[in-house]
């Protein structure tokens, strides 16, 4: 019984859309889906416009559906929704200087801390060879210093 | 001393930018549409259903368009800042009535008092979607060649209107056409 439960809540959850749009061309189907996923409900930020029960949602999931009815491509699509609402209603911005910080900030913080762990592990090891030398000078002016020691024994 | 320099700078850099980070107002979305052709429309008017407007009628003009809502609870906030701006010389509220039943917007207009010199009726909120309308109330700014000069998200204030409208349209009527 539990088990049936289970499937029954994961079944539910694959059918995840809020209304569910049919295209009798797959394609447009695989495109609806795509586009839908990558568009920002611009109410509920951090939500997709698949996701978002808000009418803003869908009136934009009306116009993704009806756009691809009339036969025009996703980049049309997208193109649209940027020209009036920004590229912040795209999940992925496009590369721009505008937007050069967001796409390069972690690969430069990623940079900074590969540095800082490299310049440390450096550091580090570098203490202990210097303190392995270290050691070793001191065997050796000790072993020097019995040497001369036993000589001067020896006279 | 470096070494302890180094934390404090970092922790410096970070407080300003989190600091900076408060103060931001993440629903305030800079529109790709400012200084751009309004978008064109022809939509019915609100009190006069079988006449349209289209933003080519207001050519020559500055005008201002207010989205609104009788569902909108902010614009009711917005509605007696409205009134007043309307009152000022050289002012053109045009009204966009967004997703709304004209019914319950007549009985708004009725019961609140008209800034508006028309409204028209978006009842699908196709108009909205074309001047990237995400919430309401907002209003844009026109000037005389039917350029989008001004966009402001969420109820205007009184401040907004003394610092930054009634400035902005005094400047626009001073233009050319």
């Amino acid at each position: 019984m539990k088990g049936l439960i289970f499937l029954v809540l994961l079944w539910s959850h694959a059918a995840y859309a809020i209304d569910a749009k049919q295209f009798t061309d797959q394609k447009q189907q695989a495109a609806y889906e795509s586009l839908t996923s990558e568009l920002r409900c611009l109410v509920c930020q951090n939500q997709t416009i698949a996701d978002s029960n808000a009418e803003l949602a869908a009136d934009l999931r009306r116009q993704v559906y009806e756009m691809l009815q009339q036969g025009q491509t996703s980049e049309e699509i997208i193109a649209f929704m940027t020209a009036r609402y920004g590229d912040f209603v795209l999940y992925k911005p496009p590369f721009k200087i505008k937007t050069s910080v967001l796409w390069l900030g972690p690969l430069v913080f990623l940079s900074i801390g590969l540095l800082m762990v490299f310049w440390l592990i450096r550091t580090m090891a570098q203490k202990k060879i210097d303190a392995v030398q270290e050691q070793g000078q001191q065997e050796k002016l000790a072993k020097i210093r019995r040497l001369l020691n036993e000589e001067e024994e020896r006279f | 001393m470096v070494k302890f320099l180094i934390p404090l700078v970092l922790f410096i850099i970070m407080a300003i930018f989190l600091a900076m980070g408060l103060h931001l107002n993440p629903s305030e979305i800079p529109s790709p549409l400012l200084n751009k052709q309004a978008p064109a429309f022809t939509a019915p008017k609100l009190l006069a259903p079988t006449e349209t407007l289209s933003p080519t009628n207001l050519k020559g003009k500055v005008w201002l368009f207010n989205v609104w809502a009788s569902w909108c609870v902010s614009c009711r906030a917005e509605h007696s800042v409205l009134n007043h701006l309307a009152q000022q010389p050289n002012i053109m509220l045009v009204g966009l009535n967004y997703k709304d039943n004209p019914d319950d917007a007549r009985g708004w207009l009725t019961a609140l008092g008209n800034p508006y010199a028309v409204s028209i009726t978006d009842q699908e909120g196709r108009v909205g979607l074309d001047w990237g309308v995400y919430g309401v109330p907002e209003t844009f700014v026109i000037d005389k060649k039917g350029v989008i000069r001004h966009k402001h998200t969420g109820p205007v204030t009184v401040q907004d209107v003394e610092h930054v409208l009634q400035p902005l349209v005094a400047q626009l009527q001073a233009e050319a056409e």
